[in-house]
């Protein structure tokens, strides 16, 4: 697939603007806002609020939840994109549906289903306290919420990654006599590999922004559950500078990991 | 002005699809007719284009016109815009009505959320006409920040703080003793928030009753910092919560849930200042409706939901 720009010729002339203008209009509110916020934070005291006890609780929770919730989907999402790409059976097409779904789903949405089915009042919720689990207010709901959300985006790019492999190499690693595993381990793995990674990225930095379905069902607790998100939203009413601090931090992390995912893609 | 913006802003956008198709025709000849020739007429399209665009937006980000705009009414339509603390929800709506009704072509506005959370939003230039607290603090940083004329604000209620249980009482709370239990799940507010606040006090105070570790045993089992009054109340009611610190009048709002009183001497009053905004859109409404509001019709209201007077 190779991109197709026009002639250099075509940019010139007074209809160029016609496209120039409006685009101008959208990038200046997306670049605006993050400049500023930039701006912001270098004229305020930056550092002390970085090591601030509030911040630096924050982002340790923050690394340790987005870490879990990126081996969750690893673990478990890594078999389910194969299934999904590689063997056709009945109800897939539902399956596929239920795992874009929460792509587009409002994360308050997601937080809300997961108090209903996991709360202490939820569909669940006395199957597990009978286990003697209580999953509200606890780091592992925080997990949960980011599993909900975030999980998709690698499911769905590990899905294309496969589905992208050349069938011709599964069918002789097939006839060589290999077993289903040895294809996954030994073709399809390497193969897939760096649509596996993106997509893991991906999904890092959205648990890593995860909010709306955080506070619904994890509430926000200093060290357990408030993760940074959670901790800039209350910052706001408390210390304006945590929050910047903590906004630019996770604006220079977005920009490294979705840099490593252009060049993983682009490679 | 405001309303003659608005209405233009409206006429575009109803008109901008017609004219969006117009002038796409012509900004997307066909092929066979070259991208350059129709260069020289993309400009007038593109600008028409470009002013539909922005009267959208500008449509977009105008307030909500109330219902009767446009329609001939006696008084000239207006929105009082009313920042108040959550736990003023329930009052102040009713309040709110009963001002609508003696006030004809007047739509109050309100924006319930933690005091906090408030003052948060007027530091970064949100308008309103009115600002009531649910304590000083709040009031007196806005104040500070030259949002309210000093002084000006005026207590008009006062309240009480009450422990709540979900109604099945699953934690097994009798007395207050009991919130220090471990493993009972508590919400409270955040510490900045002005009950969150008033509650460390509460339990400072029944140190002197239960002990001298009481406080710190309550505070070990809070399972979440909530950045308002009425998301206690909801994680209460969902059961989610073993039990929760909210004011008198949450408790009365929330019929289903059990209340535990705090005993007067180890409870805390919080005194809810208001005041019109020196920046008010309406500012005359805005003070007429202060008036309103410490009016023995207002004060009734706010007693009805369990608000208490002030006291000197």
């Amino acid at each position: 697939m190779s991109d197709h720009f026009l002639p250099r010729a075509a940019m010139r002339g007074k209809s160029v603007w016609v496209f120039v203008l409006p685009a101008s209009v959208l990038l200046c509110l997306l670049g605006v806002p993050l400049a500023a916020l930039v701006w912001r934070t270098a004229a305020s005291d930056f550092m002390p609020s970085v090591f601030a006890p509030a911040a630096f609780d924050a982002m340790r929770l923050s690394l340790l939840t987005s870490a879990a919730t990126m081996v969750v989907a690893i673990v478990c999402g890594t078999p389910l994109a194969y299934g999904l790409a590689r063997w056709r059976f009945r109800g897939r097409a539902v399956i596929e549906l239920l795992v874009d779904l929460p792509i587009v789903l409002p994360p308050a949405v997601a937080g809300l289903a997961l108090l209903m089915a996991f709360g202490r009042r939820g569909v669940l919720g006395p199957l597990l306290g009978g286990a003697g689990i209580n999953l509200p207010f606890t780091t592992a709901a925080v997990v949960l919420a980011q599993t909900f959300v975030a999980a998709p985006f690698y499911v769905r790019a590990a899905r294309i990654g496969f589905h992208g492999v050349d069938a011709q190499l599964e069918e002789a690693a097939y006839t060589e006599g290999a077993n289903q595993w040895q294809v996954f381990r030994y073709v399809m793995l390497p193969q897939a590999g760096r649509a596996l990674l993106s997509g893991a990225i991906m999904c890092w930095a959205r648990a890593l922004g995860e909010f709306g379905a955080t506070i619904l069902f994890a509430g926000n607790m200093p060290g357990r559950t408030q993760t940074m998100p959670l901790a800039i939203y209350l910052g706001l009413e408390r210390n304006l500078g945590v929050a910047l601090a903590l906004s630019a931090m996770l604006l220079a992390v977005s920009v490294v990991l979705l840099a490593l995912v252009r060049s993983l893609e682009n490679r | 002005m405001p309303h003659s913006a608005r209405r233009s802003g409206r006429a575009f956008h109803e008109s901008a699809p017609c004219h969006a198709e117009a002038h796409w025709a012509e900004a997307f000849p066909r092929p066979e007719q070259g991208v350059l020739t129709a260069s020289t007429r993309s400009l007038p399209s593109l600008l028409s284009l470009l002013f539909s665009l922005l009267s959208l937006l500008a449509a977009c980000a105008a307030p909500p016109a109330p219902q009767s705009a446009g329609l001939p009414t006696a008084a000239t339509p207006r929105t009082l815009t009313v920042f108040a603390a959550s736990s003023l929800l329930d009052a102040f709506t009713d309040l709110g009505k009963a001002y609508e009704a003696a006030h004809p072509g007047v739509t109050v506005a309100f924006n319930f959320d933690g005091s906090a959370s408030l003052r948060a939003q007027f530091e970064q230039g949100a308008v309103a006409d009115v600002f009531a607290s649910a304590n000083q603090k709040e009031m007196d940083t806005v104040a500070a920040a030259g949002l309210v004329v000093s002084g000006a604000a005026k207590p008009f209620a006062s309240n009480v703080l009450v422990v709540i249980l979900p109604a099945d009482n699953p934690g097994n709370v009798q007395t207050l003793a009991d919130l220090a239990r471990p493993g009972l799940r508590l919400t409270l507010a955040a510490e900045v928030v002005p009950v969150g606040s008033y509650s460390r006090q509460a339990l400072e105070k029944l140190n002197a009753r239960y002990g001298a570790s009481f406080k710190e045993g309550v505070l070990a089992n809070v399972v979440s910092d909530e950045s308002n009054v009425k998301q206690i109340v909801a994680k209460v009611n969902l059961g989610e919560a073993d039990a929760g610190i909210v004011y008198a009048t949450d408790a009365r709002a929330a019929l289903t849930l059990i209340t535990l009183a705090i005993p007067a001497e180890y409870n805390v009053t919080a005194r809810y200042p208001m005041a019109a905004l020196s920046a008010a859109p309406n500012p005359t409404l805005a003070a007429d409706f202060v008036a309103f509001v410490l009016s023995p019709a207002g004060q009734t209201t706010l007693q009805k939901w369990g608000f208490l007077p002030v006291t000197p």
